[in-house]
Protein backbone atom coordinates (compact mmCIF):
# COMPACT_ATOMS: atom_id res chain seq x y z
CA UNK A 1 0.00 0.00 0.00
CA UNK A 2 2.74 2.39 1.00
CA UNK A 3 5.22 1.41 -1.68
CA UNK A 4 3.00 2.16 -4.71
CA UNK A 5 2.19 5.50 -3.12
CA UNK A 6 5.86 6.32 -2.64
CA UNK A 7 6.58 5.28 -6.20
CA UNK A 8 3.89 7.64 -7.38
CA UNK A 9 5.32 10.43 -5.31
CA UNK A 10 8.79 9.87 -6.76
CA UNK A 11 7.38 9.95 -10.29
CA UNK A 12 5.62 13.21 -9.57
CA UNK A 13 8.80 14.77 -8.18
CA UNK A 14 10.79 13.48 -11.13
CA UNK A 15 8.37 14.93 -13.68
CA UNK A 16 8.27 18.22 -11.81
CA UNK A 17 12.06 18.30 -11.74
CA UNK A 18 12.28 17.73 -15.49
CA UNK A 19 9.66 20.34 -16.21
CA UNK A 20 11.54 22.75 -13.97
CA UNK A 21 14.84 22.25 -15.72
CA UNK A 22 13.23 22.52 -19.15
CA UNK A 23 11.52 25.75 -18.13
CA UNK A 24 14.68 27.36 -16.87
CA UNK A 25 16.59 26.42 -20.00
CA UNK A 26 15.70 29.68 -21.71
CA UNK A 27 13.30 28.49 -24.39
CA UNK A 28 14.12 30.85 -27.23
CA UNK A 29 13.54 28.79 -30.36
CA UNK A 30 10.42 26.69 -30.79
CA UNK A 31 10.33 23.08 -31.90
CA UNK A 32 7.50 23.19 -34.43
CA UNK A 33 7.09 21.82 -37.96
CA UNK A 34 8.23 23.92 -40.90
CA UNK A 35 5.62 25.66 -43.03
CA UNK A 36 6.61 23.85 -46.21
CA UNK A 37 5.55 20.17 -45.87
CA UNK A 38 8.24 19.05 -48.34
CA UNK A 39 10.99 20.70 -46.29
CA UNK A 40 9.49 19.36 -43.07
CA UNK A 41 9.49 15.84 -44.54
CA UNK A 42 13.21 16.21 -45.30
CA UNK A 43 13.88 17.50 -41.79
CA UNK A 44 11.95 14.60 -40.25
CA UNK A 45 13.87 12.08 -42.34
CA UNK A 46 17.14 13.57 -41.05
CA UNK A 47 15.86 13.64 -37.45
CA UNK A 48 15.28 9.89 -37.69
CA UNK A 49 18.88 9.27 -38.75
CA UNK A 50 20.48 11.20 -35.93
CA UNK A 51 21.12 9.66 -32.56
CA UNK A 52 20.24 11.56 -29.41
CA UNK A 53 23.43 12.15 -27.43
CA UNK A 54 21.64 12.19 -24.11
CA UNK A 55 19.41 9.10 -24.38
CA UNK A 56 21.86 7.36 -26.72
CA UNK A 57 19.53 4.75 -28.20
CA UNK A 58 16.81 7.04 -29.44
CA UNK A 59 16.83 9.21 -32.50
CA UNK A 60 16.47 12.94 -31.96
CA UNK A 61 13.02 12.53 -33.53
CA UNK A 62 11.93 10.29 -30.65
CA UNK A 63 13.77 11.92 -27.78
CA UNK A 64 12.39 14.44 -25.33
CA UNK A 65 15.84 15.58 -24.24
CA UNK A 66 16.44 19.29 -24.48
CA UNK A 67 19.51 18.80 -26.68
CA UNK A 68 17.48 16.62 -29.07
CA UNK A 69 14.99 19.46 -29.33
CA UNK A 70 17.79 21.94 -30.06
CA UNK A 71 19.19 19.64 -32.73
CA UNK A 72 15.75 19.24 -34.34
CA UNK A 73 15.50 23.02 -34.57
CA UNK A 74 19.07 23.23 -35.90
CA UNK A 75 18.30 20.70 -38.66
CA UNK A 76 15.21 22.69 -39.67
CA UNK A 77 17.26 25.90 -39.68
CA UNK A 78 19.94 24.38 -41.90
CA UNK A 79 17.32 23.11 -44.35
CA UNK A 80 15.55 26.45 -44.35
CA UNK A 81 18.92 28.06 -45.16
CA UNK A 82 19.10 25.88 -48.26
CA UNK A 83 21.50 23.18 -47.06
CA UNK A 84 21.22 19.78 -48.72
CA UNK A 85 20.40 16.73 -46.58
CA UNK A 86 24.02 15.57 -46.75
CA UNK A 87 25.36 18.98 -45.80
CA UNK A 88 22.99 19.18 -42.83
CA UNK A 89 24.06 15.78 -41.57
CA UNK A 90 27.71 16.66 -42.14
CA UNK A 91 27.24 19.84 -40.11
CA UNK A 92 26.19 17.80 -37.09
CA UNK A 93 28.76 15.04 -37.64
CA UNK A 94 31.52 17.69 -37.70
CA UNK A 95 30.51 18.61 -34.15
CA UNK A 96 29.54 15.30 -32.60
CA UNK A 97 31.31 12.71 -34.75
CA UNK A 98 30.07 9.59 -36.49
CA UNK A 99 28.63 8.59 -33.16
CA UNK A 100 25.47 10.62 -33.89
CA UNK A 101 24.68 8.56 -36.95
CA UNK A 102 22.31 5.72 -36.13
CA UNK A 103 23.60 4.04 -39.29
CA UNK A 104 27.41 3.96 -39.00
CA UNK A 105 29.30 4.79 -42.22
CA UNK A 106 31.33 2.06 -43.94
CA UNK A 107 34.98 2.88 -43.16
CA UNK A 108 38.16 1.03 -42.29
CA UNK A 109 37.22 1.18 -38.61
CA UNK A 110 33.69 -0.09 -39.09
CA UNK A 111 34.25 -2.69 -41.81
CA UNK A 112 34.23 -5.53 -39.28
CA UNK A 113 30.93 -4.29 -37.94
CA UNK A 114 29.39 -4.38 -41.40
CA UNK A 115 30.95 -7.65 -42.53
CA UNK A 116 30.63 -9.36 -39.14
CA UNK A 117 27.16 -10.84 -39.74
CA UNK A 118 28.20 -12.19 -43.17
CA UNK A 119 31.38 -13.69 -41.68
CA UNK A 120 29.45 -15.34 -38.86
CA UNK A 121 26.89 -16.71 -41.32
CA UNK A 122 29.66 -18.16 -43.50
CA UNK A 123 31.27 -19.73 -40.42
CA UNK A 124 27.95 -21.23 -39.36
CA UNK A 125 27.33 -22.70 -42.83
CA UNK A 126 30.82 -24.21 -42.83
CA UNK A 127 30.31 -25.77 -39.40
CA UNK A 128 26.95 -27.20 -40.45
CA UNK A 129 28.51 -28.77 -43.57
CA UNK A 130 31.35 -30.30 -41.53
CA UNK A 131 28.94 -31.60 -38.94
CA UNK A 132 26.63 -33.04 -41.59
CA UNK A 133 29.48 -34.91 -43.27
CA UNK A 134 30.59 -36.34 -39.92
CA UNK A 135 27.10 -37.55 -39.16
CA UNK A 136 27.02 -39.49 -42.45
CA UNK A 137 30.29 -41.35 -41.85
CA UNK A 138 29.17 -43.65 -38.96
CA UNK A 139 26.08 -44.73 -40.93
CA UNK A 140 28.32 -45.90 -43.76
CA UNK A 141 30.42 -47.75 -41.20
CA UNK A 142 27.38 -49.60 -39.85
CA UNK A 143 26.42 -50.87 -43.30
CA UNK A 144 29.81 -52.33 -44.09
CA UNK A 145 30.53 -55.75 -42.55
CA UNK A 146 33.26 -56.06 -39.89
CA UNK A 147 36.74 -56.72 -41.16
CA UNK A 148 38.99 -59.43 -39.75
CA UNK A 149 40.57 -57.32 -37.04
CA UNK A 150 37.21 -56.07 -35.87
CA UNK A 151 35.78 -59.56 -35.84
CA UNK A 152 38.71 -60.80 -33.80
CA UNK A 153 38.24 -57.98 -31.35
CA UNK A 154 34.54 -58.65 -31.09
CA UNK A 155 35.29 -62.28 -30.42
CA UNK A 156 37.74 -61.36 -27.70
CA UNK A 157 35.20 -59.10 -26.01
CA UNK A 158 32.41 -61.62 -26.28
CA UNK A 159 34.80 -64.34 -25.07
CA UNK A 160 35.54 -62.28 -21.98
CA UNK A 161 31.88 -61.90 -21.34
CA UNK A 162 31.31 -65.65 -21.63
CA UNK A 163 33.78 -66.20 -18.83
CA UNK A 164 31.97 -63.91 -16.43
CA UNK B 1 45.74 -63.27 -33.99
CA UNK B 2 46.04 -61.54 -30.67
CA UNK B 3 43.98 -58.42 -30.03
CA UNK B 4 44.27 -56.05 -27.09
CA UNK B 5 40.81 -55.97 -25.53
CA UNK B 6 41.64 -52.71 -23.77
CA UNK B 7 42.32 -50.68 -26.89
CA UNK B 8 41.21 -47.10 -26.48
CA UNK B 9 37.74 -46.53 -27.79
CA UNK B 10 37.27 -44.07 -30.67
CA UNK B 11 35.56 -41.49 -28.38
CA UNK B 12 38.87 -40.77 -26.69
CA UNK B 13 40.91 -39.68 -29.68
CA UNK B 14 42.90 -36.45 -29.16
CA UNK B 15 40.65 -34.56 -31.53
CA UNK B 16 37.62 -35.29 -29.37
CA UNK B 17 39.47 -33.93 -26.35
CA UNK B 18 40.17 -30.73 -28.31
CA UNK B 19 36.46 -30.47 -28.96
CA UNK B 20 35.77 -30.44 -25.24
CA UNK B 21 37.90 -27.30 -24.95
CA UNK B 22 35.67 -25.38 -27.37
CA UNK B 23 33.17 -24.21 -24.70
CA UNK B 24 36.08 -23.06 -22.53
CA UNK B 25 37.56 -21.14 -25.45
CA UNK B 26 34.19 -19.50 -26.19
CA UNK B 27 33.77 -18.60 -22.51
CA UNK B 28 37.26 -17.05 -22.47
CA UNK B 29 36.56 -14.99 -25.59
CA UNK B 30 33.22 -13.72 -24.27
CA UNK B 31 34.80 -13.13 -20.86
CA UNK B 32 37.56 -11.11 -22.52
CA UNK B 33 35.03 -8.86 -24.22
CA UNK B 34 33.03 -8.44 -21.02
CA UNK B 35 36.20 -7.62 -19.09
CA UNK B 36 37.16 -4.97 -21.64
CA UNK B 37 33.61 -3.63 -21.34
CA UNK B 38 34.12 -2.92 -17.65
CA UNK B 39 36.48 -0.07 -18.43
CA UNK B 40 34.42 1.39 -21.28
CA UNK B 41 32.33 4.44 -20.61
CA UNK B 42 29.59 4.45 -23.21
CA UNK B 43 28.13 7.63 -21.75
CA UNK B 44 31.28 9.50 -22.68
CA UNK B 45 31.31 10.20 -26.37
CA UNK B 46 34.81 11.13 -27.52
CA UNK B 47 34.97 14.62 -29.03
CA UNK B 48 35.84 14.96 -32.69
CA UNK B 49 37.07 18.48 -32.04
CA UNK B 50 40.28 17.45 -30.25
CA UNK B 51 43.27 18.95 -32.05
CA UNK B 52 41.09 21.40 -33.95
CA UNK B 53 40.77 25.15 -33.64
CA UNK B 54 38.09 26.31 -31.25
CA UNK B 55 34.81 26.98 -33.05
CA UNK B 56 34.21 30.52 -34.28
CA UNK B 57 31.87 32.24 -31.84
CA UNK B 58 31.24 35.54 -30.12
CA UNK B 59 29.07 35.46 -27.02
CA UNK B 60 27.84 38.43 -25.00
CA UNK B 61 28.65 38.81 -21.32
CA UNK B 62 26.18 37.95 -18.57
CA UNK B 63 24.08 40.95 -17.54
CA UNK B 64 26.00 43.02 -14.98
CA UNK B 65 29.27 41.25 -15.60
CA UNK B 66 32.07 42.48 -17.88
CA UNK B 67 33.89 40.32 -20.46
CA UNK B 68 31.95 38.19 -22.88
CA UNK B 69 33.71 35.33 -24.60
CA UNK B 70 34.77 34.94 -28.22
CA UNK B 71 37.16 32.75 -30.20
CA UNK B 72 39.90 35.38 -30.26
CA UNK B 73 39.99 35.44 -26.43
CA UNK B 74 41.27 31.88 -26.47
CA UNK B 75 44.47 32.64 -28.37
CA UNK B 76 47.75 33.62 -26.75
CA UNK B 77 47.63 31.54 -23.59
CA UNK B 78 46.63 28.16 -22.23
CA UNK B 79 43.12 28.25 -20.81
CA UNK B 80 40.22 26.16 -19.60
CA UNK B 81 36.63 26.52 -20.77
CA UNK B 82 34.03 25.31 -18.32
CA UNK B 83 30.49 24.78 -19.62
CA UNK B 84 28.12 25.40 -16.72
CA UNK B 85 24.55 26.29 -15.85
CA UNK B 86 22.73 27.28 -12.71
CA UNK B 87 20.23 24.44 -13.32
CA UNK B 88 23.04 21.89 -13.40
CA UNK B 89 23.47 20.03 -10.14
CA UNK B 90 26.83 18.43 -10.78
CA UNK B 91 28.24 21.85 -11.73
CA UNK B 92 27.95 22.69 -8.06
CA UNK B 93 30.08 19.65 -7.20
CA UNK B 94 33.00 20.79 -9.33
CA UNK B 95 32.64 24.50 -8.61
CA UNK B 96 34.86 24.69 -5.49
CA UNK B 97 37.67 23.17 -7.52
CA UNK B 98 37.51 26.00 -10.04
CA UNK B 99 37.44 28.51 -7.18
CA UNK B 100 40.64 26.91 -5.88
CA UNK B 101 42.16 26.98 -9.35
CA UNK B 102 41.41 30.69 -9.59
CA UNK B 103 42.99 31.34 -6.18
CA UNK B 104 46.12 29.47 -7.25
CA UNK B 105 46.22 31.49 -10.48
CA UNK B 106 47.54 28.59 -12.53
CA UNK B 107 45.45 29.02 -15.62
CA UNK B 108 42.58 31.32 -16.65
CA UNK B 109 39.22 29.59 -16.54
CA UNK B 110 36.53 30.92 -18.85
CA UNK B 111 32.88 30.06 -18.44
CA UNK B 112 30.30 29.14 -21.04
CA UNK B 113 26.92 29.77 -19.47
CA UNK B 114 24.90 27.11 -21.24
CA UNK B 115 21.18 27.64 -21.87
CA UNK B 116 20.69 29.69 -18.77
CA UNK B 117 18.83 32.94 -18.07
CA UNK B 118 21.28 35.76 -17.35
CA UNK B 119 19.94 36.62 -13.88
CA UNK B 120 19.86 32.96 -12.85
CA UNK B 121 23.47 32.47 -13.93
CA UNK B 122 24.53 35.68 -12.18
CA UNK B 123 22.71 34.69 -9.00
CA UNK B 124 24.43 31.34 -9.06
CA UNK B 125 27.87 32.95 -9.45
CA UNK B 126 27.16 35.36 -6.62
CA UNK B 127 26.07 32.52 -4.37
CA UNK B 128 28.81 30.00 -5.06
CA UNK B 129 31.60 32.32 -6.21
CA UNK B 130 32.81 33.45 -9.61
CA UNK B 131 35.98 31.61 -10.67
CA UNK B 132 35.80 32.77 -14.28
CA UNK B 133 37.91 35.22 -16.20
CA UNK B 134 35.42 35.67 -19.02
CA UNK B 135 31.90 34.27 -19.31
CA UNK B 136 29.94 33.97 -22.54
CA UNK B 137 26.18 33.63 -22.29
CA UNK B 138 24.92 30.97 -24.69
CA UNK B 139 21.17 31.36 -24.34
CA UNK B 140 20.08 29.08 -27.17
CA UNK B 141 22.79 26.46 -26.78
CA UNK B 142 23.92 26.95 -30.40
CA UNK B 143 27.50 27.72 -29.44
CA UNK B 144 27.36 24.70 -27.16
CA UNK B 145 26.46 22.60 -30.20
CA UNK B 146 29.42 24.09 -32.09
CA UNK B 147 31.62 22.89 -29.23
CA UNK B 148 30.00 19.45 -29.34
CA UNK B 149 28.52 19.92 -25.87
CA UNK B 150 25.91 17.30 -25.02
CA UNK B 151 25.61 17.71 -21.28
CA UNK B 152 26.73 20.03 -18.55
CA UNK B 153 29.28 20.27 -17.06
CA UNK B 154 31.96 19.83 -19.66
CA UNK B 155 35.45 21.29 -19.54
CA UNK B 156 37.84 21.94 -22.42
CA UNK B 157 41.57 22.54 -22.28
CA UNK B 158 42.75 25.02 -24.93
CA UNK B 159 46.39 25.53 -25.91
CA UNK B 160 48.01 28.88 -26.62
CA UNK B 161 47.30 28.57 -30.35
CA UNK B 162 43.60 28.33 -29.61
CA UNK B 163 43.28 24.63 -30.32
CA UNK B 164 41.22 22.18 -28.27
CA UNK B 165 43.59 19.80 -26.49
CA UNK B 166 41.18 17.79 -24.42
CA UNK B 167 37.65 17.56 -23.20
CA UNK B 168 36.49 16.41 -19.80
CA UNK B 169 32.90 15.20 -19.67
CA UNK B 170 31.05 15.52 -16.38
CA UNK B 171 32.18 17.26 -13.20
CA UNK B 172 35.93 17.75 -12.78
CA UNK B 173 36.92 16.03 -9.56
CA UNK B 174 40.15 16.55 -7.66
CA UNK B 175 41.61 13.40 -9.15
CA UNK B 176 40.85 14.53 -12.73
CA UNK B 177 42.55 17.82 -12.00
CA UNK B 178 45.64 16.29 -10.39
CA UNK B 179 46.12 13.39 -12.77
CA UNK B 180 44.80 14.72 -16.03
CA UNK B 181 44.36 18.46 -16.35
CA UNK B 182 47.21 19.92 -14.29
CA UNK B 183 49.96 17.78 -15.89
CA UNK B 184 48.58 18.64 -19.33
CA UNK B 185 48.44 22.34 -18.47
CA UNK B 186 52.03 22.24 -17.20
CA UNK B 187 53.21 20.54 -20.40
CA UNK B 188 51.38 23.03 -22.61
CA UNK B 189 52.75 25.98 -20.70
CA UNK B 190 56.27 24.75 -21.35
CA UNK B 191 55.48 24.75 -25.03
CA UNK B 192 55.07 21.00 -25.24
CA UNK B 193 52.13 18.93 -26.36
CA UNK B 194 49.65 17.14 -24.15
CA UNK B 195 47.05 14.46 -24.48
CA UNK B 196 44.33 13.54 -22.06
Amino acid sequence: MLIPFLRHLITVFFVLGLAGSAGSAGAVAVDRPMDDPALEARARAIHKQLRCLVCQNQSIEDSNASLARDLRILVRDRIAMGDSDDATIRYIVERYGDWVLLRPPVKAGTILLWLGPVLFLALAVMLIIVWYRRQKAPIAAINTPLDEVEQARLKAIMGNEDRV
Amino acid sequence: MSVEPNQPLPEETPRRIWFRLVPLAIALIIGGFLFAGLSLRPKEIPSVLIGKDVPIFDLPALPGRPNGLKSADLKGQVSLINVFASWCVSCRAEHPLFMKLKAQNIVPVHGLSYKDEGPAAMGWLQRYGDPYDRVGADLTGRVGIDWGVYGVPETFLINAEGRIVCKHIGPVMDRDLQEKLLPAIAALKQGGTAKC
